[in-house]
């Protein structure tokens, strides 16, 4: 099992969508939110996925594919 | 009494030893360096700190290093210009300009906070120590760690132009090239940091690395004769130097050694990347981050990790905010050029022009002390300049060439 640390930032028109569901059922990723600010435009959620390092791979690609920003909790680590 | 009391989550307040770690594990929160300033009222004095190195190190009581001093002993301590010139053309009756383009050893201020994130690498024992960037933080990594004899892996997208990569190959890195997009890199990197124990250090040594940031302030407020300037501008990109420069103000002010500062941080950012400065002019807490598109590559981070901070820090001093186009950059590098002979990189001609448009706006009113923040020299980047520059006389090598065309020039120029 592998694990990764992520932070979420979600586009305006995914906010209503159940995206963090479809990652647990879809991928068979455990998920655990420690922080998160979700309003009617914007919203972000960081949390900690576990589970088969492919699934992780595939899952975040599928994130990425519905416009979802997926970051390091840090964040941007390449700097100028 | 230690003066160093560990790290603090920002968030949530929870505290951990001082150890190489940068997320809080109950909130994935940022940490931050904890002070004991109880311990320091009182030992530290503008006499102290007078007595100190003519470098960083004279603040060495702010900052989280126990030991000695391990690199970078002559970092920092840059000039303080008073503008004449500029100030004219801006209109503006006090500018300081904060130099940092002449920063020992690799000209940006990036050198101040590697400095103290290698000193605090050897401290925690890390042979090696690595970061992933595309400029002025690669080549200061690089050379520090070859002044402390340390291994050094940089990582680099692989598309990265070979022109950007001397400047941190000379100094005999171990240079890795990951093929894939920028979050592909930025991914690989924070996995690669969970798995070794390297000092990464933006990452697991960013809360003493990011500290390094506080001396831009000291050096400022001290420099001028231990005063806060009512107002500071500052090139914005992670939104980290900003928040330490706020954070300096505050240290000094809540240990005497300046009386009632009111100065108010003002954000530069261009207009192809400013998440921070929308934040503010939005006055929303709410990053929504950005593809950075312009030419000021040094400030363009699109999902800047101290963007919050950088807004409340903004907020709390009373200052605002101001985004930049390219054309407006070029025409800021040249403008502090041209009137006080210093060639900056693009995010000193976002932070020129963004004065410029604050003080023209009346934010920044034309009788109140201002300090530019000059990050890093502008010849480690010329390409952006290139095609605006001319020669603008060549000639046979004749006296008589030379006044025929020293005539036609006096004429053109109307003299």
């Amino acid at each position: 099992m592998a694990r990764m640390r992520v932070r979420l930032t979600f586009p305006p028109e995914r906010i209503q969508e159940p995206v963090i569901y479809h990652l647990v059922k879809d991928f068979d990723i455990v998920t655990n939110i420690r922080r998160a600010d979700v309003k009617a435009d914007h919203g972000w959620v960081v949390l900690e996925l576990e589970g088969k390092e492919d699934n992780l791979h595939r899952g975040i690609a599928w994130l990425k594919e519905k416009g979802v920003k997926v970051d390091p909790i840090g964040r941007d680590v390449i700097v100028p | 009494m230690e003066k160093l009391k560990g790290l603090k989550c920002r968030e949530c307040g929870r505290r951990y030893p001082s150890s190489p770690a940068h997320i809080c594990e109950f909130c994935f929160g940022p940490l931050e360096v904890d002070y004991n300033y109880d311990a320091l009222k009182g030992v530290i004095t503008r006499a102290s700190i007078a007595a100190g190195p003519p470098s960083i190190w004279r603040y060495k009581d702010l900052l989280p290093i126990e030991g000695d001093v391990a690199v970078g002993h002559h970092v920092g301590f840059t000039p303080l210009i008073r503008s004449q010139n500029l100030a004219e053309e801006l209109g503006v009756r006090e500018l300081w300009i904060k130099n940092d383009s002449v920063c020992h050893p690799t000209w940006s201020f990036k050198d101040r906070v590697v400095s103290v994130a290698v000193t605090k690498a050897k401290e925690f024992g890390f042979d090696t120590v690595a970061c992933a960037s595309t400029g002025n933080l690669a080549n200061s990594v690089a050379a520090h760690a070859a002044e402390a004899r340390l291994r050094s892996y940089i990582f680099i997208p692989a598309d990265l132009e070979r022109g950007k990569i001397v400047g941190t190959l000379v100094y005999h890195p171990t240079l890795v090239a990951v093929q894939g997009t920028y979050d592909e890199v930025n991914r690989l990197c924070s996995e690669v940091s969970d798995k070794y124990r390297w000092a990464f250090v933006n990452i697991n040594i960013r809360p003493f690395y990011s500290e390094g940031s506080k001396t831009y302030g000291y050096e400022i407020l001290e420099q001028l004769g231990w005063r806060a300037p009512g107002h500071i501008v500052v090139p914005c990109a992670g939104g980290s130097l900003i928040t330490k420069i706020w954070k300096a103000i505050r240290e000094f002010s809540m240990l005497g050694l300046v009386e009632r500062p009111a100065t108010k941080m003002h954000a530069a950012q261009a207009t192809g990347c400013g998440p921070i400065v929308t934040m503010i002019k939005k006055d929303t807490d709410v990053l929504a981050p950005e593809r950075p598109n312009t030419i000021a590559k040094s400030l363009a981070i699109g999902n800047p990790a101290d963007g919050y901070y950088a807004y409340r820090s903004v907020k709390e001093s009373g200052g605002y905010g101001e985004h930049v186009t390219d054309e407006e950059i070029v025409q800021g590098m040249l403008l502090l050029a041209r009137t006080e002979g210093i060639f900056t990189e693009t995010a000193g001609g976002v932070t020129v022009a963004v004065t410029k448009k604050l003080i023209e706006t009346g934010v920044i009113p034309r009788d109140e002390s201002v300090v530019i923040c000059i990050t890093g020299i502008g010849l480690k980047t010329p390409d952006v300049l290139q095609e605006r520059l001319e020669t603008h006389v060549t000639i046979r090598p004749s006296l008589s060439a030379f006044d025929r065309a020293l005539a036609e020039l006096k004429s053109q120029a109307g003299q």
